[in-house]
């Protein structure tokens, strides 16, 4: 039990903890987006999944995690290309449109990867940290919050800059419009179709972004179905942020536990079956949706095609 | 006040058509700088589809439009505010979660700064010129309907309009809100700017009108140009708005009425309340959600053979007290007694069981599916009990006898009984309800806003059976936001004010003037 409580133990927890909590965080704040515009991205899943294998290929060809990170933010759009022409221009069912969706690049992916890398198995080096000057001097704290990948830092620098656009652009007005009374946004002369879209795409490239983060940083490599549900847990994120974006960072953290503990329970060998080690993390998504649901606040729209002249 | 100059909006020969009806036929019509010009029709005489023009909404099938002298084709809602033509709907298109300069900033393109101040500057100066208060960072959710279409007309001028349309701005506003809003636009058109006023009301066309137009059935049927209403007399311009609209035909004097608004006085009779009451609320209260207006302590009784007309704006309570009197909504506190026996905690169907019938103003959704068809709508509410169910098994053959006797006896116009109900108009989806909801075993019946969205001919059809029931001896308890309404078809009247019922007053001559104070919270 010792083990629990030694330096490195705790460093290496903290670290799984940003580790695992990155996509989650990037997935949650992509929802939040397409939410606050009124669409229910229920595809998230499917956009994290083909940003995961875009973003390796790219980054095993290219030997570049950038352009993996790149290729990952563009997969993801391009799956959420297709969300916002069924959902958003023919007006069809988000819920059915996501799903489909998601299904359809699971079953993608795992057969590209059948062909591509199941014989190989290939896998990219461990990926470079970068440490922040002075912070990542500080014991404990230092290596495990301050010594990670780029991406990290530019995920956490989204939370503020969100909050900004949310609350104080004319982006952020036109969004909480599309979502809460579409016809007020088109009625003051912007189009909600384009807004919509516009949320959707950003939906796509965050949720890309996350999921090439899991493969290329978080594994090194690529597997069928390797999102594990990140996506959903974004999904349920979004909902219980009620529209600001650091309670989407509250929430990524405290899955990003969950899931770490995971791994550390995993590696530290404690006598509890692996199985119900791995059931943690949706343990926790089964919990806190029954305490706090009931206070999620969606809007009035969502999920509904705008139809100009119906109310 | 008035100018020869070119026109702001000339309409020449504009026609729409919709599927089955012509919108506008042919309409050739002009509106001036600095008047205030009234367009007067019932509904679907097309006033609606000639806003829908003017905003861009939707483009002429034939004919054309001149701003200014130029002909123009307003491509779309932007569009329009970009040539100075400014609209107010009628349903209020405000983001309730933003605050009221938040709403204004909207639209903006998105890639500039909000520019706040400047926004604020702009506010002070529209607010003082229309001389209304308001304050710039609530959130419009928690304004009253009067403010936020002030805000609205606001945002319609926000960028220097030189046209504005309000759509039957009017019918959401308490007396003392309509007189506001009179006043907005006298100054509006002082300040030279075309305001284009569209009602159903004859009284108000007359009241802030400088010019009147009557549109009839897709058509302009007639004007009265300013230098002719300023020399004529209220009855006189009823007389003459009435020719133009009727002139060769005749039995149109119902359509005529609603059209004055004169509010019949339903025939004042002497209603019996030595006996006990047949229902009765003591200080009920509800939970709200988000949005909603919950009751506060809320207490009315109904005699056997009285129509009480609930009055009193939209959102002050009246669908939760619809809700709670079927027995659709619980109760957080008090007493709802049927003939002095507590039925608080009892459902829709042991309600129905002692003759409690509900008519709500969702006549699809809440009252009946749309998809099923008329018989089975006939019967929702007996699903699974005898005679028409045995056992469990659904007596079809029974079922659908029942429905055409019905279909017949209540001259609900339907292809046959297994139409499903949501392809019926909306007056004969309300005769399907009101079918079944006032059958022989109703005692005591609550209506919701019961010709909301009917035609003439339904609305004055709907109004009958409410005195007919009542005078039957059933207690009748009537919501609706339509004075006239009430004025016609009730004995008393009471008005709702934030989940409360503020007063109730006998249905006398010049009621409307305390029913009007105490829409706005004064006690009566």
């Amino acid at each position: 039990m010792e083990a629990l409580f030694t330096a490195t133990f705790l460093t290496a927890l903290l670290y799984g903890v940003v580790t695992a909590g990155l996509p989650l965080l990037l997935a949650g704040l992509g929802e939040q987006i397409s939410e606050k515009a009124g669409v229910l991205n229920i595809g998230i899943e499917g956009m994290m999944l083909a940003g995961a294998y875009a973003g390796f290929s790219a980054a095993l060809a290219t030997q570049s995690l950038w352009l993996g990170f790149i290729a990952g933010a563009l997969a993801g759009i391009g799956v959420a290309l297709l969300m916002a022409l069924f959902c958003i221009r023919y007006g069809m069912n988000q819920i059915v449109i996501g799903i489909a969706l998601t299904l359809g690049v699971e079953g993608l992916t795992a057969l590209l990867h059948h062909f591509q890398f199941a014989r190989t198995r290939p896998s990219l080096g461990r990926a470079p940290d970068f440490s922040l000057p002075w912070l990542s001097d500080i014991p404990v704290i230092g290596p495990a919050l301050f010594t990670h990948n780029p991406l990290v830092y530019l995920g956490l620098a989204l939370v503020p800059l969100l909050a900004w656009l949310f609350r104080r652009s004319a982006i952020g007005l036109n969004l909480q419009a599309a979502g809460d009374k579409p016809g007020a946004l088109d009625a003051s002369g912007v189009s909600v179709a384009m807004t919509r879209t516009g949320a959707v795409l950003s939906t796509g490239a965050l949720a890309g972004l996350g999921g090439a983060y899991m493969s290329e940083v978080g594994a090194g490599l690529f597997v069928p179905y390797m999102t594990g549900g990140a996506g959903f847990i974004g999904i349920v994120l979004a909902m219980l942020a009620r529209g600001r974006p650091l309670w989407v960072l509250y929430g990524a953290l405290l899955f990003g536990v969950s899931l770490a503990l995971t791994t550390a329970l995993q590696v530290g060998g404690f006598n509890i079956p692996t199985d119900v080690v791995q059931m943690l993390p949706f343990l926790m998504v089964m919990l806190v949706l029954v305490i706090f649901a009931r206070h999620s606040v969606l809007p009035p729209a969502l999920g509904l095609p705008y139809v100009r002249g119906e109310r | 006040m008035t100018e020869a100059s070119a026109p702001a909006i000339a309409l020449k020969g504009v026609t729409k058509r919709f599927p089955g009806v012509v919108a506008n036929d042919a309409i050739t019509l002009e509106f001036h700088p600095g008047e205030v010009h009234a367009l007067l029709g019932e509904n679907g005489a097309g006033k609606s589809t000639l806003i829908g023009l003017l905003a861009g909404m939707q483009q002429p099938d034939a004919g054309s439009i001149e701003l200014f002298g130029t002909p123009a084709r307003i491509a779309s809602p932007r569009d329009a505010l970009d040539r100075g033509i400014g609209t107010v709907f009628q349903h209020v298109l405000l983001v309730p979660s933003l605050t009221v300069i938040e709403n204004l900033m909207l639209g903006g393109r998105w890639w500039r700064p909000l520019g706040r101040e400047a926004a604020l500057r702009r506010f002070d100066e529209l607010s003082k010129m229309l001389g209304v208060q308001i304050d710039p960072d609530a959130p419009v959710g928690r304004l009253e309907l009067g403010q936020q279409q002030q805000v609205e007309i606001i945002r319609a001028l926000w960028r220097d309009a030189k046209v504005l349309i309000l759509d039957e701005p009017t019918s959401m506003l308490t007396p003392q809100g309509v007189e506001d809003l009179g006043r907005v636009m006298r100054r509006l058109a002082q300040s030279g700017v075309a305001v284009i006023f569209i009602t159903h009301k004859l009284r108000e066309a007359y009241a802030f009108g400088d010019r009147i137009s009557v549109l009839r059935l897709g058509k302009l049927v007639g004007q009265l140009p300013p230098e002719r209403l300023r020399i004529m007399s209220e009855a006189a311009v009823t007389n003459e708005v009435i020719r133009l609209m009727f002139g060769q035909l005749r039995g149109h004097s119902e359509e005529a009425e609603t059209l004055v608004g004169r509010g019949r006085h339903g025939p004042t009779r002497a209603v019996d309340r030595s006996g006990p009451p047949r229902l009765e609320l003591v200080e009920v209260s509800t939970h709200a959600d988000a949005g909603e207006c919950a009751l506060k302590g809320l207490t009315l009784s109904l005699w056997p053979g009285e129509v009480l007309g609930v009055a009193g704006v939209d959102g002050n309570g009246q669908k939760h007290l619809a809700e709670v009197l079927a027995g659709q909504r619980p109760v957080a506190s008090g007493r709802i007694l049927i003939d002095g026996e507590d039925v608080t905690h009892e459902g829709v169907p042991e309600r129905r069981e002692r003759g409690l019938s509900y008519v709500t103003d969702e006549r699809l959704g809440e009252g009946t599916v749309g998809v099923m068809s008329v018989a089975t709508n006939l019967v929702l509410k007996e699903v699974g009990r005898p005679p028409l169910w045995r056992n469990g098994v659904t007596l079809w053959d029974r079922i659908h006898e029942r429905a055409r006797e019905q279909v017949a006896r209540h001259d609900i116009r339907t292809p046959s009984e297994r139409t499903p109900v949501g392809r019926l108009s909306g007056g004969n989806i309300q005769k399907v309800l009101l079918a079944r909801e006032l059958g022989e075993a109703a005692r005591i019946a609550v209506f919701n806003k019961p010709t909301y969205g009917l035609d003439l001919q339904n609305t004055s059809l709907a109004r009958q059976r409410i005195r007919e029931s009542a005078e039957r001896g059933m207690a009748t308890l009537v919501i609706s936001t339509e004075l006239d309404e009430l004025l016609e078809v009730a004995d008393r009247i009471g008005v709702m004010f934030q989940g409360r019922l503020v007063g109730v007053v006998e249905n006398a001559d010049e009621v409307e003037e305390s029913v009007g104070r105490m829409m706005t919270g004064a006690a009566a």
